[in-house]
């Protein structure tokens, strides 16, 4: 490959990696929701409309007001919206070509992000494929993985 | 927020954008736009009451890299200076207000960034919250298909009118000497195209750019002096969308509406929007919170399709829809910017000429 060097002949480069490793404090609501996954349970929050958000977030995504009350949803959901990564990057939760997704989990009506191993159109069902060593990290949920032939 | 002042854009300048531009360093890259945009008006920094510019850290690799950049506009005797881990658009938000509020009278703004050191759908994933969706490292180009996706599902748009935007983008570029891409493959060649990030292909993406912009701002008899035709800023507005995407309708902008709402958009005709739009899709969003017609002509300058440094896309913006103001070519144009992944934020700002 040739790299356009505006005239100036060899650019000389060194590289630069950059990482700033932290452990933050998580509190009562994403805490609880972190917790719950290594425990292969997954909370949600009851937003101020009485919808359940999933994953729970500390204040209601409309109208700010803080919420306190955790409800158990499910390990199954729906596909909401979805798209494929072709050449996964370092540090994506899949090694080879996935899909990147939307998932409404059931008895939730926001939905989380993650990845499903395989391919799924909007609407498939899908349940979490938990990790074998589980840490209280949104990781703990290794991947989606389709669900066949209906549900 | 309505004026109480009467402030205007009276110089714009831009690099010719390139995917990378390794032999110049951030300060060599902005310095010689600062110098024309300052040039064109006669001005020296000596006639700047405020400076503030845009760039990002995290793209730069280095903390407080802004303070570096300050050699490009030459900070001695010592200016009066801020900065934003924003685009320049919201840099030149900050002059207005400095304005507004009597601080100052003038004002330069840029905003730049060299993507090219990094990977750059990488460093943006960064952006995100750090325990939901940070931890995933999920692209800006997968994640922009998510929303892509989503306004498919809902019937609002295909992939042969995203196709069509690319096309109508990246050939009235090829008016734009400082655009990166200019002109475009035909529709049916370019949907032939493998996908990218389904429903995206290369297309409906912007590139990645290295480069900058810089604006100067003037309030009331000194915008006059410098410009014979100055592009009065009737309103400017930003407002911000949850950051939890999977909580809301990735199909609209609602943050957009609010802004076009408080800049006063409705209140005339459109001649001209540039729109900061990195995917195709995202252009169809932003027209319709922006309520506009068939008669406003959108993205002449190509947009961000065309050319996308981070920091700059959406002060460049600001910046086209002034040329064409100072020109005569428009009357009155809305200018957007947007920050984030998925149009989370937006700034819509309302630039007019006097008749």
């Amino acid at each position: 490959m040739t790299t356009d060097t505006g005239g100036v002949g060899e650019i000389l480069e060194a590289p630069l990696v950059i990482e700033y490793p932290f452990n933050r404090t998580t509190g009562p609501v994403i805490g609880a929701f972190l917790t719950g996954l290594r425990e292969q349970r997954v909370l949600g929050i009851r937003g101020a409309d009485g919808r359940v958000v999933c994953p729970p977030t500390e204040y209601d995504p409309q109208t700010g007001e803080p919420l306190t009350e955790m409800v158990e949803v499910g390990t199954e959901g729906v596909v909401t919206s979805w798209s494929t990564v072709t050449t996964p990057r370092d540090g994506q939760p899949l090694p080879g070509h996935h899909t990147l997704a939307l998932v409404r989990l059931d008895g939730a009506d926001t939905a989380m992000l993650h990845v499903v191993d395989g391919h799924v159109a909007t609407g498939d069902r899908v349940r979490i494929r938990w990790a074998d060593e589980r840490q209280g990290l949104i990781t703990d949920i290794a991947a989606f993985e389709p669900i066949r032939g209906g549900a | 927020m309505a004026p109480t002042r009467d402030v205007a854009i009276v110089s714009f300048a831009q690099t010719t954008h390139r995917r990378a531009v390794p032999e110049l360093n951030e300060v060599e890259l902005i310095q010689p736009v600062i110098r024309e945009a300052l040039d064109a008006i006669g001005a020296t920094i000596s006639d700047i009451g405020f400076t503030c510019s845009g760039s990002s850290d995290y793209l730069a690799g280095q903390a407080f890299s802004f303070v570096m950049t300050l050699d490009a506009v030459g900070a001695y005797p010592p200016i009066q200076e801020s900065h934003v881990e924003m685009d320049g658009a919201w840099a030149l938000y900050e002059a207005w207000l400095k304005i507004q509020s009597g601080h100052a009278d003038t004002a330069l703004v840029y905003g730049y960034s060299k993507a090219s050191p990094g990977d750059l759908p990488r460093v943006l994933s960064r952006q995100l919250d750090p325990y939901y969706y940070g931890p995933l490292w999920p692209d800006s180009v997968a994640l922009a298909g998510l929303q892509a996706r989503a306004m498919i599902d809902a019937g609002i748009i295909d992939e042969a009118e995203m196709a069509a935007i690319a096309h109508r983008s990246r050939e009235a570029a090829r008016g734009n000497p400082h655009a990166q891409l200019q002109g475009s493959a035909p529709i049916d060649e370019l949907l032939a195209a493998p996908y990218l990030a389904e429903p995206l292909r290369r297309h409906d993406c912007a590139p990645i750019t290295d480069g900058g912009a810089a604006v100067v701002l003037a309030a009331g008899d000194r915008a006059r002096e410098w410009s014979k035709r100055p592009a009065w800023i009737r309103g400017i507005d930003h407002r911000i969308d949850s950051h939890n995407f999977g909580a809301r309708d990735l199909t609209t902008s609602p943050s957009t509406e609010l802004a076009a709402q408080k800049a006063g958009v409705a209140g005339g005709p459109v001649d001209v929007a540039e729109l900061h739009a990195p995917f195709t899709h995202q252009e169809k969003i932003l027209t319709a919170a922006l309520g506009l017609s068939d008669d406003t002509v959108i993205n002449p300058s190509g947009g961000a399709l065309a050319a996308n440094p981070m920091m700059g896309a959406g002060l460049i913006r600001l910046g086209e829809v002034f040329k064409r103001i100072e020109s005569g070519e428009a009357n009155r144009g809305v200018a957007h910017a947007t920050s984030g992944h998925l149009l989370q934020q937006n700034l819509v700002a309302v630039l007019e000429g006097e008749r």
